[in-house]
């Protein structure tokens, strides 16, 4: 701004060198306000730094890396050969099967938490927080050790077997199938849907369903109409933290699973231990990410529109 | 003809606590009617039933002579317009006035027709594509009426629609309420604990009191002739003087003075004198003051100014008594401390329950 003057409106503007000092006086307390937001930030940007940027650096550099024939990574030679083999029909096949079980697992952990969590959040309140608490109950024990439960329950002489036999029929062998894993997988995730679909439930203004009935929509249109583009949020954040975790499944496939249903997760291992490629195996972490960040933007983009202004 | 809305021994029960208790109300075609009460008295769960969101526990609802008790909301020629105005924050001003047009499966372009009129009747017209939220309060307020009119509801339930906007918009929107629902001729039910928005805008006021509907008339009748101590008390300023009654047309005041007031209940029973302070005068002790008026001398403990009216505290052996006198030439000034004769005409009081 220029010296003292006259603005359109035909107000007197400050003089300029007033004008100045303040705005020297509020940069400073912005880059104060700044520096304190760096210090408290430190701790975590330092952990980050140490145990997520590093590694990820070194996968990156790993993945354009080269193997010698002893199963050494050669840092030389930079070449994009691993990218190449990740079109391998073997790889493709593995990723889509991921894919796709991470899909089921998403959609049916969403039919079963969309319900529970729109139940939670219309009870009373003091009946919800009982309610949040036994959600959250399977957290108390280890994950591992629930998940080698699951493989009691699902094996051929576990009781889901047992119990069609019972009824007259064959014996169900679940264990080191596809189904298993989705089971495993659900059972484990489900609390991550239920939660962010509960917050959005309990903020919901039930006078806008109340509104909607008002004007002549039956039970199920004002839920189509009104209840389900306001839960949107709570659906993409409960989607997101089941679907990317489910992605990169490692134990649920590798107890539950059998070795026809090898998933990412565990060929991403097999490739670092068994055949000791390491530049292959950050190859295919590297691929894995990117499905994972276009996953994330596309489910993000495709539900912005009925839920804007949230 | 039937009225709009009936209820018949109507009650309402949260739990063990009524909420509504044997209500009798019948509301006509094309009225504008209030319900007025104190905070909980149940005037909300009372429209909350005839809208359809609450089902009575007992007792009968019709609507135009059709029983409606159990009928679900989507299902009731009535429309509401909420408190919190509840717009849907994910459709635009116009998608909100059309729903529930759409709902009812009406063409295309009637219902841009109709949402055009109805916009253009709260004047919005210029705003049919913004989002509720980027709308001031008052804005607000009248998307949710034409939300609720463009349906041409046979009856439109408004509970406190004025309550969250401020002194000056509130008393805006009182006048236009007012004269829309006299262009439109729906009958209005309208919820409010403000007895100056009832008085004003209604034909008739309800008055409820803990669940019970303790009196219906016009303005007027509510205003001046209170049937009960509550209606009394809770609309305007009021001087309730304790009385025991000792004929059809006299009672004795608690200091013992005797004036004349129609009674209508026994001798001997405990009542209480109602009196407005604007139908009370004030005379110097030496005035002559009419034959026919009652009479009740005190002294001035209190004088506030108004600026159109003075406010004064006369404490006499029946109790204070609040006189309100205009502030015009030939109204004469009393001073604090001095003595002074409250009167009244005997047609000017009401005697309602101890
Ligand atoms: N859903 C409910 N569950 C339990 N009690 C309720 C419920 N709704 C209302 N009540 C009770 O019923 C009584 C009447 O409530 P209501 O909302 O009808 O009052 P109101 O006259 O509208 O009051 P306000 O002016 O404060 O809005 C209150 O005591 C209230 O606590
Ligand atoms: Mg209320």
């Amino acid at each position: 701004m220029g010296p003292g003057g006259v603005d359109g409106r035909g107000a007197v503007s400050e003089p300029g060198g007033a004008a100045a000092a303040r705005s020297e006086l509020e940069d400073a307390a912005r880059r104060a306000e700044a520096r304190r937001g760096f210090l408290i930030a430190l701790p975590a940007w330092f952990y980050l730094t140490l145990f997520f940027v590093i590694p990820l650096g070194i996968v990156a550099v790993y993945s354009f890396a080269t193997r010698s024939s002893t199963g050494r990574t050669v840092l030389s030679d930079w070449n994009f050969d691993s990218y190449r083999r990740l079109w391998d029909s073997l790889v493709v096949e593995i990723a889509l099967r991921t894919l796709l079980l991470a899909l089921a697992t998403t959609l049916i952990c969403l039919m079963f938490a969309y319900p529970l969590a729109y139940y939670m959040a219309t009870r009373r309140p003091a009946l919800r927080n009982v309610l949040l608490i036994l959600v959250m109950i399977p957290f108390w024990s280890n994950f591992l050790v629930r998940t080698y439960a699951w493989k009691v329950l699902l094996g051929s002489d576990g009781p889901v077997s047992q119990l069609s036999q019972a009824l007259g029929g064959e014996p169900i062998r679940l264990l080191f199938t596809n189904t298993a894993v989705i089971i495993g997988l659900v059972y484990g995730f489900l609390p991550f849907m239920v939660l962010p679909l509960y917050t959005a439930l309990e903020r919901m203004d039930w006078s806008l369903v109340e509104a909607a009935r008002d004007l002549y929509a039956d039970g199920w249109t004002a839920f189509r109409k009104v209840t389900w583009p306001l839960s949107i949020p709570g659906v993409v954040a409960g989607s997101i933290l089941v679907f990317i975790p489910t992605l990169g499944a490692y134990v649920t496939p590798a107890i539950l699973g059998g070795a026809k249903t090898t998933l990412a997760g565990d060929y991403i291992v097999s490739q670092f231990l068994a055949a000791r490629n390491q530049p292959f195996g950050s190859a295919l972490s590297m691929g894995m990410m990117l499905i994972m960040l276009a996953a994330t933007i596309v489910y993000f983009r495709w539900f912005r529109p009925s839920g804007r202004d949230l | 003809m039937a009225a709009a809305v009936a209820l018949q021994g109507v009650s309402k029960a949260f739990g063990d606590v009524y909420a509504v208790r044997e209500l009798d109300l019948a509301i006509r075609d094309g009225e504008f009617f209030s319900l007025l009460g104190p905070s909980g008295c149940g005037k909300t769960t009372t429209l909350r039933m005839i809208a359809g969101f609450e089902f009575p526990t007992e007792g009968s609802l019709q609507i135009h002579g059709v029983e409606m008790a159990l009928q679900p909301p989507n299902e009731r020629p009535v429309n509401t317009v909420f408190q919190s105005y509840a717009l849907f924050p994910h459709m635009t001003v116009e998608e909100n006035v059309g729903f529930g047009l759409r709902m009812k499966k009406v063409g295309g372009t009637e219902i841009a027709e109709r949402v055009k009129r109805a916009l253009d009747m709260v004047r919005l017209s210029h705003r049919a594509t913004a989002a509720p939220k980027q709308l001031s309060g008052g804005q607000q307020q009248r998307v949710a009426l034409a939300r609720a009119l463009v349906n041409e509801p046979e009856v439109l339930l408004l509970d406190e629609p004025l309550g969250a906007l401020d002194l000056k918009l509130r008393q805006a929107m009182q006048t236009e309420l007012k004269d829309l629902q006299a262009r439109v001729g729906i009958t209005f039910v309208y919820v409010t604990h403000d007895q100056g928005e009832a008085l004003t805008m209604s034909d008739r006021i309800g008055v409820m009191h803990e669940g019970r509907l303790l009196q219906v008339g016009t303005p007027q009748e509510i205003y001046e002739r209170p049937t009960s101590r509550f209606v009394a008390g809770f609309i305007g300023e009021i001087n309730l003087l304790p009385a025991t009654v000792i004929d059809h047309d006299s009672v004795r005041l608690a200091g013992g003075r005797l004036v004349a007031a129609a009674t209508g209940v026994a001798p001997g029973s405990e009542v209480t004198v109602a009196l407005r302070p604007e139908r009370l005068e004030l005379y110097g002790v030496n005035e002559v003051i009419p034959t026919n008026l009652n009479t009740v001398r005190g002294r001035v403990t209190r004088r506030v100014y108004f600026g159109d009216v003075f406010f004064y505290d006369i404490d006499t052996t029946d109790g204070v008594i609040e006189v309100k006198e205009e502030n015009r030439p030939g109204v004469d000034l009393h001073e604090i401390g001095e003595e002074a004769v409250v009167a009244w005409d005997p047609a000017a009081s009401t005697v309602v329950e101890r």
